[in-house]
């Protein structure tokens, strides 16, 4: 690595006179990273620390703050809409775990070097780019009682669809449905690098010993592809837990909350109910259970960074 | 390769292995080939209920026009390019200079402001949601334009940062030892070495950023209200409520929404994607 000192020796023989000169090796890189770190810093480590001390009060967002020191997650831990969110973010959990195993699936079907399959893979990203309220509405369409896209293949079969979006027991999973589209895409992106970086002797030695299909998939090619499995499953699980878009655009937790999830109780409480502590509270409840997450990603990439160098 | 790859002699089976992943994609993409087709239908259609039959005329200029003319679609969209623009070429180069500065020096405390650039990024929107709210108000810049070019800017500098960093630690090393033995200053290494040989990094970030504040939903919910200032993406949500049930018009309005970044992500199509999996920290 060619990284140069950052504190260099006086140069020889430097100028006394030219200040600049001598200070130059270490005021430039610190006023060049100084506007990033300085904003960033502000605007988003600031913030989250505020966060949490906003949280031990009570507060509309415009008088004054009163202490309550643990009031508001005394009062969370009492509240049935907590629990109703907390529970629909472990469906989300768990239902958008489908993602990696289906991007890996869709990965490997379309890995393959013919002419015209790179346009059709790149058309199987699509829904990555698209903006999650777009992708609300496209699904709200599709769940149209009577006239959405789901009614008519129901009716084809002599059924009527349930009215997912108005159904409690149901709400969630059709929203999260409408989630994973996007999140399975994102996950066959990383999948097929990681088909792009195998190791072709080890693959060209499994097919010597005989190994073939499934037997070749588990023992040769996915233990090669645990690195991307991780990151896949990582981030998938952070996405879970910041779903808000979807849920806002689709139902706005309704009906009758039945589909709220953290990241819309917090929105709902503060922007509607102007109880910023208490949302201030949730976004703290919300940061820790995802900073398990957080932790053990960053952990383990820092270990496969430390590995490689 | 794995999959095997199918021989280039076997061409029934190439053929028909071709045609199989096109009928998968074409299920794949149902919800947005719903939406797309809806968007060409006429308001007589929607209205009698005929949604998926054999359309009696088509109204798609009509309904792309009435977007356009009857709803404020056309503002949305000039907001969204007024916010996004000038936070992209902020995020450039800000990250710019940070990930030279972390990939090229050593400082006491270099590896926890690095840290701090990646951590900060997965952080929920929520936990910081009150107080950038409140910092906007105090500036007085609640509901302009500047809050979410200010917050954008903020916000990417962390993934941008992690990816130039990346990008210039990876130059190989004796360019700027080169640069060194001339003499160069910081500021020259920065401008002669680093600038010109970022640019493709900095093409792939600038898609990859553009689309992430384009696609942007909360901030724009949560920092301006007024529709003079409200992006595409809390636009649409609004026309939901105008135009209820007119699907014909929420459709093509949808589209227009998702269209920038999918022509972006098409011309750029290579860089889009290596830069995702080299990013690989977005959600």
């Amino acid at each position: 690595m060619g990284s140069m000192p950052a504190l260099p020796t006086l140069i020889e023989g430097a100028d006394m006179h030219d200040h600049w000169r001598r200070h130059r090796e270490w005021l430039s890189p610190t006023l060049f990273i100084l506007p990033g770190a300085a904003i960033f810093g502000v605007v988003i480590i600031w913030s989250a620390l505020q966060s949490v001390w906003i949280s031990l009060h009570d507060w509309d967002g415009m008088g004054p703050m009163t202490w309550v020191g643990l009031g508001n997650f005394e009062e969370l831990f009492r509240d049935d809409n907590f629990y109703t969110s907390l529970k629909n973010n472990l469906i989300w959990l768990v239902v958008f775990m489908l993602a990696p195993p289906i991007g890996l699936a869709i990965a490997l079907l379309v890995n393959q070097q013919i002419a015209g399959m790179r346009f059709l893979k790149s058309l199987f990203f699509v829904p990555l780019v698209l903006a999650s309220v777009a992708v609300g509405v496209v699904f709200t369409w599709l769940y149209t009682p009577g006239i959405g896209l789901l009614a008519i293949i129901f009716s084809a079969f002599g059924a009527t669809a349930p009215a997912l979006l108005s159904d409690e027991r149901l709400v969630t999973f059709a929203v999260v449905v409408a989630a994973l589209w996007p999140q399975i895409a994102f996950c066959m992106v990383l999948y097929l690098a990681g088909l792009n970086g195998l190791s072709e002797d080890l693959i060209g030695a499994g097919r010597v010993d005989g190994a073939r299909g499934w037997r070749m998939l588990r023992h040769v090619v996915l233990p090669q592809l645990s690195q991307v499995t991780f990151i896949a499953i990582a981030v998938t699980a952070i996405g879970a837990l910041r779903s808000f878009d979807i849920v806002s655009v689709m139902t706005q937790g309704g009906p009758f909350g039945s589909s709220s999830v953290l990241a819309y109780m917090m929105y709902e409480q503060s922007i509607f109910s102007y109880r910023f502590g208490y949302g201030a509270a949730i976004a703290t409840v919300l940061f820790a259970i995802m900073a398990v997450f957080i932790a053990w990603y960053l952990q383990s990439i820092y270990k496969a960074e430390r590995g490689n160098g | 390769m794995y999959p095997r790859p199918i021989p280039q002699t076997a061409r029934a089976a190439r053929a028909l292995y071709v045609a199989l992943v096109a009928a998968i994609l074409v299920v794949w993409l149902a919800p947005l080939l719903a939406i797309i087709l809806t968007s060409l239908r006429a308001t007589n259609d929607v209205a009698s209920g005929n949604l998926w039959g054999w359309p009696t005329e088509f109204g798609a200029v009509d309904n792309y026009e009435r977007v356009f003319t009857q709803s404020p679609m056309a503002r949305f969209f000039l907001n969204s390019l007024m916010i996004t623009i000038p936070a992209v070429i902020g995020v450039l180069v800000l990250s710019t200079l940070t990930g030279f500065v972390l990939a090229k020096y050593r400082f006491p405390g270099g590896r926890a402001v690095f840290a701090m650039f990646i951590g900060g990024n997965f952080l929920p929107a929520q936990i910081i949601m009150i107080p950038v709210r409140n910092l906007m108000l105090t500036l007085g810049i609640y509901d302009t334009h500047w809050a979410l070019i200010i917050f954008h800017v903020a916000f990417q500098t962390g993934f941008a940062t992690l990816f130039m960093r990346n990008f210039i630690a990876a130059l190989p090393g004796e360019l700027f030892e080169a640069a060194r033995a001339e003499g160069a200053s910081p500021f020259q290494t920065l401008r002669h070495v680093v600038i010109p040989l970022v640019r493709p990094a900095l093409g792939a970030l600038a898609i990859l950023i553009f689309t992430f504040i384009w696609n942007d939903y909360f901030w724009a919910v949560v920092l301006v209200v007024n529709d003079t200032v409200k992006p595409v993406t809390a636009g649409l949500a609004n026309l939901r409520g105008e135009f209820v049930s007119q699907w014909n018009i929420l459709s093509a309005a949808t589209v227009v929404v998702a269209v920038p970044p999918v022509v972006m992500f098409f011309l750029m199509q290579r860089h889009f994607i290596s830069g995702l999996t080299a990013g690989a920290v977005k959600g």
